[in-house]
């Protein structure tokens, strides 16, 4: 009854492009709401993605955009909180038992798809079975294919074993769940799914246009209460110059600025400072320099630190990044647990890094400027991938800062099917310029382990420490975070020593949000975790749709 | 005619035949491959994703038969699906790109034609006047201009300082619950930039092929003649003169079919359209060879349709050219 | 007397004058670069970016701290290099070919004309993207890439135009005393389509150096440090109203040139055309 009243009120705001609605009573009938107080319903959010999703079931899709989308229409079980801890999703409590080999995790009784069926221990073994089953196109397998048993104990509570201790099995379930019920016996890749997707998330998906945009609508039976707004717009724009012409437009409600854009172009704009607020925090990502082991002249320890010595980082940060972001030392994000402050520094010294390039025995004696050992000319090629800006500048910086001390360095800019396919994984490069995501468990055996040396493994660089081997192995079994710290404390000890990496920096990530949000609050885990929670003022609403 | 249209079109077969034989092999043999994108740079997948990934996409087999499998579905019209993630069929994922491309390219083109040949012609009757000069000076300022870069400055300027303009994009965010003149108005709004500077470009080809083309009839002994027999310069200039100073332009408008369906992807990257030019673009750095060779062949086709229309054309309009008669 | 009517062609043809002015203009900086520039063009001030035009730096400085006005000396060769190049390559091929086609006919000319049809088959812009995409995009693989397909337009050209003056009376004399087909083409035919040929290189090297800047769009153009154009351009364009200056500067030197040669081209057309 009260949904068909609602239908005649809003069919007054069909032609209201941007009108607020007119009835401040028409609130949509939700089954649980959310606790902020005087919130209200209403409006949209629109954000802007430079390239169309490619599929929506994340699971089987690797591109950020494609992510970011399916991001808002799942869930996992586990989930990472705004300070990272992590935290139950689908899943209310979990207990680790068998020593660190098994988690029982008791599912929320409350769930249900987006088509109305309820969530069970079922469809978390369906997706445990889809990721681990050889027709499945993902890429996420390796993970899951170390559980060794799993069980439903019954319709809410199911338990995961595994053959020995493995820290990061835990948030490996944050993990989307898939709808049983309309994925079984299916061939995943011809499923309407991909096109339109069926969650449990906070919304629901409404429409794809492709290369244009996706629009989400609020699911109004989320199981943790209703988004207040009622969409959520994803807007492909492929050009960065137009992203920021749409945003002093008002037309777009996010956007990651670059630290050109929120140091020069936003403060004195009064268009922006209206409309914006800016908030900044540190991204999970840092940039580095990776030097080839298996060239002979990057095996000798000296040659790197001296490259280390030559690499003006607070230059870089202050010139490419404004001064938004911090020095990089290791693999983690300064300022958490895991980041140990206490490792060897490469403070810019030309001449500490002159001197240990002699110590190596290279020395200039052919006058070129270019120093030489055995009559071999220290240069080398740099390369990057094409299409990030800020990684061309740094090869460029420091192409030039390394030729001050002898060393000559070629760039070379690849599109990145080239890149990866022809540089990196058949490991025909000296060096490279890259930048990894800082995860949030510490492990890194993916990347630094030895024996992830080699074709298509992310040890590329092929760095083989057995000392290092060692506290990586032991920390992946380890449960306890004081013990595991101490490992990775040590791991980054030697990294920093050895240099394998020039660790260069980690940027800030900075975003401009429309002012009309209300509980908008930048946290360690950035800013989209409370998302559902966000609203707008009534007479502040800018978009209203017809249900 | 008739005989000379089939012969044409049996000419063709072997032609196409040519052009997919390149292409596939150009693709397949370029540095990296689809597999890998979803592979690489991933700390979760598995050491057998890749080879995973490689079978499913049928890239394991040698590439001779990988062609002969496409060769074969392409005679019964199917071209495969595309190799990204959301598993639509490659002629879905072109027909969903095609009416935004073909919609702005017959716009552009529609209004290249209403405003070059006018120009062309009035400049080759005014030859070295004022008027020609400028008419050339300005439809060479089009040409010369950057097109991303004018495309920026306008929409900085119309957009965000004035407001006139929408940015990017061909439709407003309630475009669904518009009536449909609304509908009509939301687009043309939205096209109005792109469309502009698109004619703006192109204005400076075909108003130069209609001013050479007019003065060479201008300068024949029978419109000469025919100024000498006293006949009104309107007459002569507008009846003879220009009707057959139009026959080459004919063919012009044949030889543009295949440009229909190709959109620039950098006016649509600039203005955030999802046209052909995008799709092909991605296709290509995703190396989604389904879909670039769809997009290449469906682009082939038309070209030689194209030329063959515009040489029919010619043979229709000019009645000294008879096909299949020696 | 033939002499002399060109002569009085070229006097009133101001817009040949204009187009030649700004050729040489940019020639003259090209070549002469090095004494002109201010700075190095590469030598890198990050505590100097993005600086306003002034008196040190007279188009300002880059992301980097690097002089705009040196950057765009130096990529006036790179372009120009670009441009040249290109369609040296192209004009190459196509002569070549066009000659051979037009000249011995037959089966020749059947195949040589197919394989334009074939490479008019794709669309030129989608020809050049794929090609760069697979090899590197070095300033020499760009040049090559424009240039190699570019070459069927002159094809075409030579090949009719060889058609038509194989016909005349002092070839077929030629013929009939037994001098080499080579020398016939080279030396009575191809002086003969020199005209259309001159123009056609002068347009397509205004086409080069905008499809250079499309490609530098695309981030597939001459890549950095080295400086074009087109590369600079695009690094301005993100800066559109914060840092004008790095794209007005290049975006005008590319739109100068290009509106230059293309009034060179036009001219140097209705000035050797005999029919004006």
């Amino acid at each position: 009854m009260i949904k068909k009243f609602l239908a005649v009120l809003l069919v007054f705001a069909v032609f209201g492009c941007g009108q607020k609605k007119s009835d401040s009573g028409a609130e949509p009938e939700v089954s649980r709401k959310r606790a902020i107080p005087n919130a209200v319903y209403g409006d949209a959010v629109v954000v802007s993605m430079l390239g169309d999703a490619t599929g929506l079931i994340y699971n089987i899709t690797s591109d950020s955009a494609s992510h970011d989308v399916a991001d808002k229409i799942y869930n996992g079980l586990v989930r990472y909180d705004k300070n990272m801890n992590i935290v139950g999703d689908l899943a209310d409590s979990w207990e680790i038992v068998d020593d660190g080999k098994g988690i029982i995790f008791h599912l929320n009784q409350d769930v249900r798809w987006h088509d109305g069926k309820p969530f069970t221990a079922e469809d978390v073994e369906f997706t445990y079975k889809f990721m681990i089953d050889d027709k499945t196109p993902t890429s996420y397998d390796a993970d899951f294919r170390l559980v060794s048993k799993f069980e439903i104990i019954d319709k809410y509570t199911v338990k995961v074993s595994y053959n020995e201790p493995f820290a990061p099995a835990l948030i490996s379930w944050g993990m989307p769940m898939l709808p049983k019920h309309l994925l079984q016996g299916q061939d995943v890749k011809k499923s309407p799914l991909l096109r339109r997707p069926v969650g449990t998330g906070p919304y629901k998906f409404l429409e794809w246009k492709a290369g244009d945009s996706i629009t989400l609508v609020a699911n109004d039976d989320y199981f943790l209460g209703r988004p207040y707004l009622d969409r959520y717009i994803f807007r492909i724009i492929p050009d960065t110059a137009t992203t920021f012409l749409e945003l002093l437009n008002g037309s777009i409600d996010i956007m990651g600025l670059s630290p050109l854009q929120w140091s020069k172009q936003t403060d004195s704009n009064p268009r922006f400072t209206s409309q914006y607020n800016k908030h900044m925090y540190l991204a999970s990502s840092y940039d580095y320099v990776g030097y080839n082991q298996k060239k002979p002249m990057f095996q000798d320890k000296r040659v790197r630190q001296a490259l280390a010595y030559a690499t003006p980082k607070q230059d870089i940060i202050k010139g490419l990044q404004f001064g938004l972001g911090v020095e990089a030392t290791g693999p983690y994000k300064p300022g958490t647990v895991w980041y140990n402050p206490n490792v060897k520094k490469y403070d810019y010294n030309i001449e500490t890094a002159k001197k240990l390039l002699a110590q190596a025995g290279y020395k200039d004696t052919n006058g070129d400027g270019i120093v030489e050992k055995e009559g071999k000319p220290l240069k080398f090629e740099l390369i990057t991938n094409q299409g990030n800006t800020v990684r061309t500048s740094i090869c460029e910086v420091l192409q030039k800062s390394w030729e001050k001390i002898g060393v000559k360095v070629d760039i070379r800019v690849l599109e990145w099917a080239t890149f990866i396919n022809e540089y990196i994984n058949k490991q025909k490069f000296d060096a490279v310029v890259l930048g990894w995501n800082i995860l949030n468990d510490p492990d890194l055996y993916d990347v630094w382990y030895s024996g992830n040396c080699g074709g298509q493994k992310l040890n590329f660089i092929c760095y083989q420490n057995k000392e290092l081997d060692e506290q990586l192995i032991a920390g992946r079994k380890e449960f306890d975070p004081q013990k595991r710290k101490e490992y990775y404390f040590k791991a980054q000890e030697i990294l920093a020593e050895d240099q394998p990496y020039t660790f260069l920096m980690v940027p800030n990530a900075l975003v401009a949000v429309s002012k009309r949000f209300n509980e908008v609050r930048p946290a360690p885990a950035g800013i989209g975790y409370n998302q559902e929670d966000w609203w707008v003022e009534k007479d502040k609403q800018k978009y209203s749709f017809q249900k | 005619m008739l005989r000379y249209i089939a012969a044409r079109l049996a000419g063709m077969i072997p032609l196409l035949f040519g052009i997919t034989l390149i292409c596939f092999f150009v693709i397949h043999l370029a540095p990296g491959d689809p597999a890998q994108f979803l592979a690489s740079m991933n700390p979760k997948f598995s050491e057998t994703a890749y080879q995973k990934f490689e079978k499913m996409y049928g890239l394991d087999k040698p590439l001779p038969e990988q062609y002969i499998i496409w060769l074969k579905r392409v005679a019964v019209l199917d071209f495969g699906e595309s190799f990204s993630q959301d598993g639509k069929t490659v002629t879905a994922k072109i027909m969903e790109r095609m009416p935004v491309t073909i919609y702005l390219n017959v716009m552009g083109m529609l209004l290249i034609f209403l405003i070059a040949l006018p120009l062309g012609v009035w400049s080759a009757y005014k030859q070295n006047s004022l008027f020609d000069k400028s008419v050339t000076v300005f439809v060479f300022i089009g040409f010369a201009v950057p097109t991303f870069w004018l495309a920026l400055l306008c929409m900085y300027y119309f957009g965000v300082i004035k407001g006139w303009l929408p940015i990017s994009g061909l439709t407003s965010y309630n475009f669904d619950q518009l009536s449909f003149l609304g509908k009509v108005w939301d687009v043309a709004w939205h096209s109005f930039l792109p469309v502009l500077l698109s004619v703006f470009g192109g204005l400076a080809g075909l108003s130069r092929f209609a001013r050479n083309s007019m003065l060479e009839v201008l300068g024949e002994d029978y419109i000469i003649s025919a100024r000498a027999r006293g006949l009104s310069e309107r007459r002569v200039v507008f009846k003879h003169a220009l009707k057959n100073a139009m026959l080459p332009v004919v063919t012009i408008l044949g030889l543009s079919v295949p440009g229909l369906i190709g959109g620039s992807v950098i006016f649509e990257s600039i203005f955030g359209i999802a046209g052909m030019g995008q799709l092909f673009y991605q296709a290509v750095m995703m190396r989604d060879y389904p879909v670039v060779m769809g997009i290449l062949v469906m682009g082939a086709v038309l070209t030689l349709i194209g030329n063959l229309i515009a040489d029919i054309c010619y043979g229709l309009v000019d009645p000294r050219i008879r096909y299949g008669k020696k | 007397m033939a002499k002399n009517r060109l002569l009085g062609k070229v006097k009133g043809s101001y817009l040949f004058y204009s187009g030649l002015a700004v050729v040489l203009f940019f020639i003259i900086l090209a070549v002469f670069a090095p004494v002109i520039a201010t700075h190095d063009p590469t030598a890198i001030d990050l505590n100097n970016i993005f600086a306003a035009p002034s008196a040190e730096h007279f188009f300002g400085t880059d992301e980097l701290g690097r002089d705009v006005f040196s950057r765009i000396l130096y990529g006036s060769r790179i372009s120009l290099f670009v441009g040249f190049v290109a369609v040296g390559i192209s004009l190459i091929i196509g002569v070549f070919l066009g000659l051979i086609a037009g000249y011995f006919g037959g089966w020749t000319d059947i195949i040589i004309m197919r394989i334009v049809d074939i490479m008019l088959c794709f669309p030129a812009f989608f020809l050049i993207l794929a090609v760069i995409a697979f090899l590197n995009p070095s300033v020499f693989n760009v040049m090559a890439v424009i240039g190699l397909t570019g070459w069927m337009g002159v094809t075409r050209l030579v090949r009719a135009e060889v058609m038509s003056v194989k016909t005349r009376d002092y070839i077929t004399a030629a013929q009939v005393q037994g001098i080499s087909g080579r020398i016939i083409m080279f030396k009575h035919i191809l002086p003969n389509v020199m005209t259309p040929i001159f123009v056609t290189a002068t347009l397509g090297i205004a086409g080069a150096i905008l499809t250079e800047s499309s490609l530098s769009f695309l981030g597939l153009g001459v890549q950095p440090p080295t400086p074009s154009w087109g590369n600079i351009l695009t690094a301005g364009k993100d800066n559109i109203m914060f840092a004008w200056w790095l794209s007005m500067f290049p975006g005008l030197a590319i739109f100068v040139t290009v509106l230059g040669y293309n009034l060179l081209g036009e001219g140097l057309r209705d000035i050797l055309d005999p029919k004006n």
